[in-house]
């Protein structure tokens, strides 16, 4: 018997237009449990993790929240319900400082964000905790730096700072390493790792890097147009012929 | 090579942060002595002209702070300051005049004036603050020129286009002595008698140095930094867990009961309201044009931009009048100083302010603030 799961979508499905972007997508998934999400570009991934933390809402199909349906609640309620989403495409406060991007996260979580008369910088605990992050990302050298600086590298650090600050139940990653050089990437990996280990964690990543998946996944789920056509632990997908052929079709150096 | 390009960083953001330092405090000094100068106005300046200025100044670095809370901390560009501006004057003038002049009629008036701001804030945030900027811009509008045209039409209540005419209680007036001297004239000090008028400059200045502390307390709240994250990134704002319409209408709240309570400063220190005075848009265009001048998101820049534009707008005809007597002899120049011309310099003054400061005076300065 397998614990109950943590989320799970049922027959979920956006259109644009005439276009099924995700369609009908069922799929549950379970604390401890790492899953990486793969597929080629356009599959509908970034789409479904987009409905699963509610910037998009779905044209049909539920999600649940352990045994709660959320999938009529905004973003933010969903992040107070210990969803936690890091993004593709950077998306942090540009002109912020470092400190305070992460600090926001925290405070949110501490839920003093309605505080109209204390000083924020008299919240110290609030600045500790987010300092801590800092460390965990390696970003306490340029704390005080607008995010808006940060090169690239670090700015990618500053995402995966932001989501464990939320401290959420569920992590979704979106290609947390896209574009960081070769010395950076690891930090971020050891780090998803980490989150892996406390078992009422569920991690969910959506990454294209074949060696990231092999090292971490617990179990893969392939999408493609929008639909999802497998669903197991790594050697089984990776073996599967239309694994191999969706993937041979995008190049196929990233298989071998 | 990573621990060389660490260190330019740093050496770069040393360099920001001296240059900036040094402007910061220059931006503090300049704001201390103006906070001062309005402290002791009414014995530095004690003619009547200045007065008004000093009074006008107080009124508007508290209007002028509120919507910096709007459009520089937040990002939400409002055209109806000038409305809840307005709504708190009207307030307390409509009950100055029915009840007579009394405190009792400033609170309640005033009182009734802030709630209806309030009120009518939380409908338009809930109702539009969710759509896109530039609509929530034309639903503020709309309510603006609504409220407008209702002043002028409601003549029984406002007086219409000639507003209203009333009298405030007697302590403010300049025949009530707060200290008497042997001979039962008022005490002067500095040669300035201390009457009722010296009690209503300071009720104004008191009164309008509270409500901006309580602002500047306010963008140094949690709450404060909640506006700065939805102003930079609203999506991600929403996605880290702040309800954004819920901050945004309770902000536009909060500034609509701030410039109420402006309204009823310049209600009171004016013994009149009229749509002139407290309503029209050529004020929501001062208003825009002192917190850009001063630099948007900085809150200090309000208290520097209100009172260049209105020491322009009071005294830079004077100045143009001595400078085209002095240059009387000289071709063209005269011509070109002739008072009727100040609305020429003093649009040749913002130009060449926003091309050295585009961030504002302010907001340049202390490195912060401004557009992308």
């Amino acid at each position: 018997m397998p614990p109950s799961p943590s989320i799970r979508t049922e027959n979920l499905t956006i259109r644009f237009g005439g276009h099924a972007a995700v369609s009908s997508v069922t799929c549950a998934f379970h604390p401890g449990e790492l899953t990486v999400i793969v597929g080629p570009n356009g599959a509908g991934k970034t789409t479904w993790f987009n409905l699963v933390s509610g910037q998009l809402r779905p044209s049909a199909g539920r999600i649940f929240l352990g045994e709660r349906d959320i999938t009529r609640l905004s973003p933010s309620e969903r992040a107070k319900a210990g969803i936690g989403r890091a993004f593709q495409l950077t998306n942090l406060f540009p002109k912020l400082s470092v400190l305070e991007n992460v600090r926001l996260a925290v405070q949110a979580k501490a839920g003093r964000g309605s505080q109209l008369f204390t000083r924020t910088t008299r919240l110290t605990g609030l600045t500790d905790k987010a300092m801590q992050h800092l460390i965990e990302t390696n970003l306490t050298s340029v704390a005080d730096l607008p995010a808006a600086a940060l090169p690239h590298g670090d700015q990618r650090k500053l995402e995966v700072a932001l989501l464990l600050a939320m401290e959420p139940d569920i992590f979704m990653f979106d290609e947390p390493t896209a574009g960081m050089s070769v010395d950076e990437a690891p930090v971020i990996l050891d780090l998803i790792a980490r989150i892996k280990q406390d078992r009422s964690r569920t991690v969910l990543l959506v990454e294209h890097k074949m060696d990231v998946v092999r090292a971490l996944a617990d179990r893969i789920v392939v999408l493609h147009n929008g639909e999802l056509v497998a669903d197991g632990a790594p050697g089984e997908v990776m073996a599967l012929a239309l694994v191999r052929e969706i993937y041979l079709g995008i190049g196929a150096e990233e298989v071998a | 090579m990573l621990q060389a390009s660490a260190s330019g960083t740093s050496a770069r953001k040393a360099g920001r942060t001296r240059g900036h330092q040094g402007g910061r405090f220059v931006v503090y000094a300049l704001v201390g002595l103006i906070g001062l100068a309005l402290a002791l106005a009414p014995f530095l300046f004690p003619d009547v002209r200045s007065q008004e200025v000093a009074a006008r100044i107080c009124v508007f670095i508290v209007l002028v702070a509120s919507y910096d809370l709007l459009i520089g901390y937040t990002g939400i560009v409002s055209f109806a300051h000038t409305m809840f501006f307005g709504m708190g004057a009207y307030g307390t003038a409509i009950a100055l005049k029915s009840m007579g002049p009394g405190f009792e009629a400033i609170l309640i008036g005033g009182g009734a004036g802030i709630i209806a701001a309030l009120v009518l804030a939380l409908l338009i945030g809930l109702l539009s603050l969710r759509v896109k900027a530039i609509f929530f811009a034309m639903v503020t509008l709309a309510a603006a020129s609504v409220m407008m045209v209702l002043a002028s039409q409601l003549s029984d209540f406002t007086g219409g286009e000639d507003g209203i005419t009333y009298s405030i209680p007697r302590l403010f007036s300049p025949a009530f002595e707060l200290l008497t001297d042997a001979e039962g004239k008022a005490l002067r000090l500095f040669g300035v008698p201390l009457n009722g008028k010296i009690a209503l400059y300071y009720f104004v200045f008191i009164t309008a140095l509270v409500l901006f502390l309580a602002l500047l307390r306010i963008v140094a709240s949690p709450l404060g930094s909640v506006l700065q994250a939805i102003r930079e990134n609203e999506m991600r704002a929403e996605a880290i867990g702040y309800r954004v319409v819920f901050y945004r209408t309770a902000i536009f709240c909060i500034a609509a009961g701030v410039a109420a309570c402006a309204g009823i400063l310049r209600a009171v220190w004016l013994k009149y309201t009229g749509p002139e005075v407290v309503l029209s848009f050529d004020i929501m265009i001062d208003i825009l044009l002192m917190v850009v001048i001063g630099g948007m998101g900085t809150m200090l820049g309000a208290v520097i931009g209100v009172v260049l534009m209105t020491l322009a707008q009071y005294y830079l005809k004077d100045l143009m009048a001595v400078g085209a007597e002095a240059t009387a002899s000289l071709p063209i120049v005269p011509d070109l100083l002739n008072p009727e011309r100040w609305l020429l310099w003093l649009g040749l003054c913002f130009i060449l302010l926003v091309y050295f400061f585009p961030a504002g005076i302010a907001g340049t300065m202390m490195g912060k603030g401004g557009h992308k």
